[in-house]
């Protein structure tokens, strides 16, 4: 008997998408014109996902090609992964308040922040 | 069965991704956004990688045979490798090339998962197919774009900074775009032709190479945010023909932002992506007619010390950075500058036009490495209103985003351009390599406004020498 589905997986598919780009274009519009270099390359390491992708194609054995052209995405993805989220991170800790300048006040050091 | 503890912990990954990006929204809290989005790739990865025993569709099981698994680890870990590698090494001011490189890699890999999950089942339907065969397409394409992009703004040979044209350029283009979505078409029409896959891929290969050829090296902004948002929506359709819903979301997101970067970066260049895309820009040609360049029109030339003067007398100083600021690797002397001025009570501020740098916000990390403080650095709205009342504009290898022509001269071809209104300040004083024109080919009328200074020179030189001025003034 047919299940009570409203979508498609295709349809599903879609829907997730654009609802995704819809909470992505809020979010993103919100990130200030000082932050937006770490924010391409911490998307783009966001983008890295796709390792998701090349680990199942990697895993999965029905043919050679498949699983090899999987193990190059899996190194690929996993350049642009860590790479991406390790220079947001160098970048990121670059944005500093006011690193007690001559005449500022007496706030010690680096404290938290 | 597992499936619902995957399907749950994508969810929980998409979530940290969607918080971390919104943490990004202030340079305190942007550190842990960026920690929030890396757990989530941890917790989407991990899930996979010991959870994921088959398909989600069922389409077949997965082999987690040792040898496969080895096989994972070792790419993961020659990745992690080179990816940390190039991560540390960076300087920033090539931050533009390495993220380019990595939109690149990220491209090339949704590729090659649409490709291989093709070379592994024959996809079930039209759409799983098209949509396919649309990522290894965008992915191809983002990869050799990249690539070339990362060759121009590095300033190599085999990819030159100045536009590269050639005859009936557009229509090659065009024509191989079309081959590209026939293959598409055909291979969604007949998913066993596995054939018309590989041709895509060729044809979106050389389409990446040949699209990004004809734009000029100050374009880059706009391409490499293009690009970012092309390798998120790669990821989106091989997530999609693999029915992964990570993949979508995140890829989706990622498509997003870099539309938002590249929506702005057009605004900031008075230019629709069209025309930065196909125009040739910058080629110096334009044939605009010339702001007169009359022999009436004169220029103030002075010397560091008159303009340390200047300086060290102003109550309130906004600096005007621009890309020759970094090409001299001046920022670290021009944040010394804002000290010594500080110091002495003057108001300093920076003020940073989107496409001051080579990347949406570039300026901004490179001011940041040499610690000038984050809420001294205003964008081009936040800045414009302070202008009038501030006592000198300090303008260090910028040029067109300064010229007033912008605003009221219809026949400059930078007319319409969103400027820094630094001839609105009391005084300016213009640090800058000689008398010529910027990068739309266009004279600067500021250079002749009587209370314009030009001091000539290399901007870190100079920079120097207003440094040790003001400090003798001290």
């Amino acid at each position: 008997m047919m299940p009570l589905a409203l979508l498609t997986p295709e349809m599903a598919g879609l829907a997730l998408f654009v609802l995704a780009a819809f909470i992505g274009f809020e979010v993103i519009t919100k990130v200030p014109a000082t932050l937006h270099t770490p924010l391409m390359s911490g998307a783009n390491a966001i983008s890295g996902i796709i390792l998701v992708g090349a680990v199942l194609v990697a895993a999965a054995q029905e043919s050679t090609l498949g699983t090899l052209l999987g193990l190059l995405g899996v190194f690929l993805a996993t350049i642009n992964v860590v790479g991406g989220f390790l220079v947001t991170d160098r970048m990121l800790r670059m944005f500093k308040k006011k690193p007690s300048p001559p005449g500022g006040d007496a706030g010690g050091g680096g404290g938290g922040a | 069965m597992n499936f619902d503890l995957v399907a749950a912990l994508y969810l929980l990954a998409a979530a940290l991704f969607v918080f971390g990006l919104k943490r990004l929204a202030s340079p305190r809290t942007a550190p842990r956004g960026n920690q929030l989005g890396a757990l989530g790739m941890l917790v989407a990865v991990g899930a996979t990688l010991f959870l994921v025993d088959y398909r989600f569709d069922g389409r077949f099981w997965v082999a987690w045979s040792p040898g496969n698994l080895v096989g994972i680890g070792l790419a993961i870990a020659l990745g992690a490798g080179v990816g940390a590698v190039l991560a540390r090494r960076v300087q920033m001011t090539a931050m533009p090339q390495l993220v380019a490189v990595f939109n690149g890699f990220g491209g090339l890999a949704s590729a090659l998962v649409a490709l291989g999950d093709v070379a592994h089942v024959t996809p079930q339907g039209a759409t799983l197919a098209g949509v396919g065969a649309g990522g290894v397409i965008v992915g191809g394409l983002t990869f050799t774009g990249s690539v070339i992009a990362y060759g121009k703004l590095q300033g190599t040979a085999w990819a030159p900074s100045r536009p590269v044209t050639f005859p009936f350029q557009k229509a090659a283009n065009a024509g191989l775009l079309a081959l590209a979505v026939l293959c598409v078409v055909l291979y969604a029409g007949d998913p066993t032709a596995g054939g018309w896959l590989v041709l895509a891929l060729a044809v979106s290969l050389a389409l990446g190479v040949l699209a990004v050829l004809p734009i000029g090296g100050a374009d880059m902004p706009v391409v490499i945010a293009l690009l970012n948002s092309y390798s998120g929506v790669a990821a989106s359709a091989a997530g999609f023909a693999i029915q992964n819903e990570i993949l979508v979301v995140a890829g989706a997101l990622v498509g997003a932002s870099g539309l938002i970067l590249t929506a702005i970066m057009c605004k900031a260049m008075n230019r629709s992506l069209a025309n930065v895309l196909f125009s040739a820009f910058g080629t110096g040609d334009t044939g605009a007619p010339q702001a007169a360049t009359g022999p009436g029109r004169s220029v103030r030339n002075y010397t560091a010390e008159d303009a340390a003067i200047l300086l060290t007398n102003a109550r309130s100083v906004i600096v005007v950075p621009g890309y020759g600021l970094a090409v001299a690797q001046a920022q670290h002397s021009l944040r010394e500058l804002g000290d010594i001025l500080q110091a002495r009570g003057v108001t300093v501020r920076y003020a940073i036009h989107p496409v001051a740098g080579r990347m949406p916000g570039h300026m901004n990390v490179l001011l940041a490495e040499a610690n000038v403080p984050y809420d001294q650095l205003l964008d081009l709205d936040q800045a414009n209103p302070h202008f009038e009342s501030a006592d000198v504009a300090l303008i260090v290898g910028a040029n067109d985003v300064v010229n007033p022509a912008a605003r009221h001269d219809t026949t400059s071809p930078i007319y319409g351009m969103p400027i820094l209104d630094a001839d609105k300040a009391r005084n300016v004083i213009m640090l800058k390599r000689s008398l010529g024109s910027g990068f739309a080919g266009v004279e600067n009328e500021l250079f002749f406004l009587d209370r314009t200074m030009m001091l000539f020179g290399d901007a870190r030189q100079t920079v120097q020498k207003l440094v040790a001025e003001a400090k003798a003034l001290a």
